[in-house]
């Protein structure tokens, strides 16, 4: 008897929940059950943003479809929807993702293809990102925006030391430039990098000098080639770069981090994502706005794999309930309609970079963002087929394309930071790296 | 010789108190600066050397406010804490009797296993759990997560109660017993007023826990049941700076919390101490 209470009193309470929850649920939005509700995972970058405020719009032009928002973390995202794609929990029906994710997602059956309508014009997308965001030719993701990496410097400090920058500069003038400009006694220092450890942080840009430099994650065979003369080089570099004109803790320095110290006049030189060009440019966030220089990364002896190609993309995955709503929304968000809206409310500087030729080729954007040429060329020359001065088994300027690289690509980035900081050589550095990428590709069954 | 032990007396009294501001203040710090850091603007929130003046701005709870619905995040996040309290205590109380006042053999044995369900690494059970809650419509909900909670707190919410049982003394029961108490009426009168301070500290420490925990709320929600803790991940921004913002969010969702756990403070401390000044 008595504990049939108890069970009773659980039950009761379970019942509560249950109609409380039952409740809620008919209280808001009742009268939008016959809408079709799209649930939309994003991260929070300015471009996204932009875009959640003016979805109003395509509300109010798709009556019968409701948006909702899940906006996260990167990395918390990146799990978040792998395990609902991979364990086909259908929570989500817009994904965003990168040009990392799509071929390897799409290979693997989790993506929708995508078949867009005729006014969409897809040929006006840039080639680079289209391909990037393909697999076997099928489009599988379209960009929200994309980017490569380009190397920014202060104008005025460059006038005073008689510095003039070419179009194009080599790695062997940056060092000399940096030492001419480092001026740590006024905060200046001279160069910025990323040295935060992570397979997007540091690794993104160290891949891209190690390619410049010659060198490349894998041969043919899967073998890993970390411990060569051309990573010798690339992180020495590096390392001596940033120890002699960088700033101080440089090691915990991610994109955000260094785009800080740009942004308050503390770096005279920063090569970073082309999407900082209109952050560093925009008075509201940065103190240098208008004395910002741009040049293309800096190359070495091999110039294709110098700088990196990224897009944040959008993908409905197989597990959609509503894919055709998906589908006109991903249309919408893309389309050249979208950003001629985004330019009408806020300005074509603030419109989304590197994905459509036609921004490209609009005068008034040309106007508003005198990086975009530079921009242009950069995305442009980047070929994610063609990465490394060697042929490669993988696709990926700044990554490699397969699912393993992310554990590969952090555990080095680690030991990268550690030569960085001087715990422990760059020799010793490349060994353990080499050796810790050799043992997981043997445990994944790439080589023997 | 009265006076100088006097003294010395006094300044280790003072000794303590000074290295007890201390400790505090240290602890308090980062939310204080976090605090501060919500008023500043971005560029100033990220400032080398950090400033401790500077013009205050609301400009980034504006923000908030226009991007995320604050209350629909704060009322998730007080039904699940609250509800996975109620349900784990429900569950824990007649556990934790059984477990004190009539010990088997192997009463030992389940209270350590029960422990050791907590050295699991939530990840490691990701999958499956999510692909149970797929299969029962329990994604994205608020009961999902309750449930969810529920059990992870349940072990150190039955540990806790089980050991301010066990200062009660045997020999009360046994009276009431003998006056022909029935176990209803003998839980309902005798033992859970005694050990009422107890309970009410477990209870809010299982709702901080369950409100601070973030794995569970940021895998299995997306929009419906998101509590506070998704609010704040949607602050947190791969490029531009964000600082600031999240400073601001984190602010808003911990005042509740704190303003909570500073009016049951004296209960908690008490519940806390309960076995040591018995």
């Amino acid at each position: 008897m008595r504990t049939f209470r108890f069970a009773k009193i659980i039950v009761a309470f379970i019942v509560g929940i249950v109609l409380m929850q039952l409740l809620h649920a008919c209280t808001p939005g009742s009268q939008a059950a016959d809408r079709t509700r799209l649930t939309i995972a994003t991260v929070n970058n300015g471009d996204m943003i932009v875009m959640q405020g003016l979805s109003s719009r395509f509300e109010e032009e798709n009556p019968d479809i409701e948006l909702r928002w899940v906006v996260l973390e990167e990395n918390v995202l990146r799990q978040r929807t792998t395990t609902d794609v991979a364990s086909q929990g259908g929570q989500f029906d817009v994904l965003t993702i990168g040009s990392y994710e799509t071929p390897i997602w799409a290979r693997r059956g989790w993506l929708r293809p995508l078949n867009l309508p005729e006014d969409y014009d897809v040929n006006d997308l840039l080639d680079p990102v289209r391909e990037g965001l393909s697999s076997d030719g099928q489009l599988y993701a379209v960009p929200f925006y994309g980017e490569s990496s380009m190397l920014y410097y202060r104008r005025d400090l460059f006038e005073n030391a008689g510095i003039t920058v070419p179009e194009q500069p080599t790695y062997t003038q940056v060092r000399d430039w940096a030492s001419r400009i480092h001026d740590p006694q006024n905060g200046v220092y001279g160069m910025c990098l990323r040295g935060k450890p992570g397979w997007g942080e540091n690794m993104a840009f160290l891949t891209t000098l190690v390619n410049t430099f010659g060198g490349r994650w894998f041969d043919l065979d899967w073998n890993p080639t970390i411990n060569t003369p051309a990573w010798q080089e690339a992180i020495g570099y590096y390392v001596d770069l940033m120890q002699n004109y960088g700033p101080p803790g440089a090691s915990s320095n991610g994109f955000n981090e260094n785009l800080a110290l740009f942004s308050t006049g503390r770096c005279g030189m920063w090569i970073d994502a082309t999407v900082a060009a209109g952050l560093i440019s925009n008075p509201e966030q940065s103190n240098v706005y208008d004395r910002v220089g741009f040049a293309r990364a800096p190359i070495d002896e091999y110039a294709n794999g110098s700088n990196w190609l990224w897009a944040w993309a959008l993908a409905i995955p197989k597990t959609s309930k509503s894919p055709e709503a998906a589908e006109r929304f991903l249309a919408w968000a893309t389309s050249k309609e979208y950003i001629q809206l985004v330019a009408e409310e806020n300005g074509w500087v603030a419109v989304p970079p590197g994905t459509r030729t036609s921004t490209y080729e609009n005068s008034n954007y040309q106007e508003a963002a005198p990086f975009a040429s530079i921009v242009l060329r950069s995305i442009q020359s980047a070929d994610i087929t063609q990465p490394a001065a060697q042929p490669t088994p993988y696709q990926g300027v700044q990554y490699v394309d397969i699912p393993e690289f992310q554990a590969i690509g952090s555990s080095v980035g680690q030991t990268m930071a550690a030569a960085l900081t001087g715990s422990t050589s760059i020799d010793q550095a490349l060994q353990q790296a080499q050796a810790s990428t050799e043992r997981f590709m043997r445990h994944t069954g790439y080589i023997e | 010789m009265g006076t100088l032990e006097m003294t010395r007396k006094n300044s280790r009294k003072w000794l303590w108190a000074v290295l007890g501001w201390l400790v505090a203040c240290l602890l308090f710090f980062p939310i204080f600066w976090m605090f501060l850091t919500s008023f500043k603007t971005e560029v100033a929130a990220v400032a080398t050397p950090p400033q401790l003046f500077f013009q205050p701005t609301l400009e980034n709870y504006v923000e908030i406010q226009a991007r995320a619905d604050y209350l629909n995040y704060a009322f998730n996040s007080v039904a699940i804490s609250v509800g996975s309290t109620i349900l784990a205590l429900l569950l824990a109380v007649p556990a934790a009797y059984a477990m004190s006042f009539f010990p088997t053999k192997r009463t030992k044995g389940t209270l350590m296993w029960m422990l050791s369900t907590k050295m699991l690494p939530s990840v490691g059970v990701l999958v499956p759990v999510y692909i149970l809650c797929r299969e029962t419509g329990l994604l994205d909900s608020r009961i999902g997560l309750i449930i969810i909670y529920t059990l992870i707190n349940l072990p150190i919410v039955v540990w806790m109660i089980y050991s301010f049982f066990k200062e009660v003394p045997k020999e009360i029961l046994e009276a009431d017993r003998m006056d022909g108490a029935s176990t209803q009426q003998e839980l309902r009168h005798v033992l859970l007023p005694l050990a009422l301070p107890g309970i009410a500290s477990t209870a809010l420490l299982s709702i901080i826990l369950s409100w601070n925990e973030a794995f569970w709320s940021l895998n299995l929600t997306t929009a419906d049941a998101a509590p506070l803790t998704a609010f704040i991940a949607s602050f947190s921004s791969p490029q531009g700076l964000f600082w600031a913002k999240l400073s601001a969010a984190s602010t808003l969702a911990i005042a509740p919390i704190l303003i909570f756990g500073w009016f049951s403070q004296r209960q908690l401390v008490r519940g806390l101490t309960f076995g040591a000044v018995k």
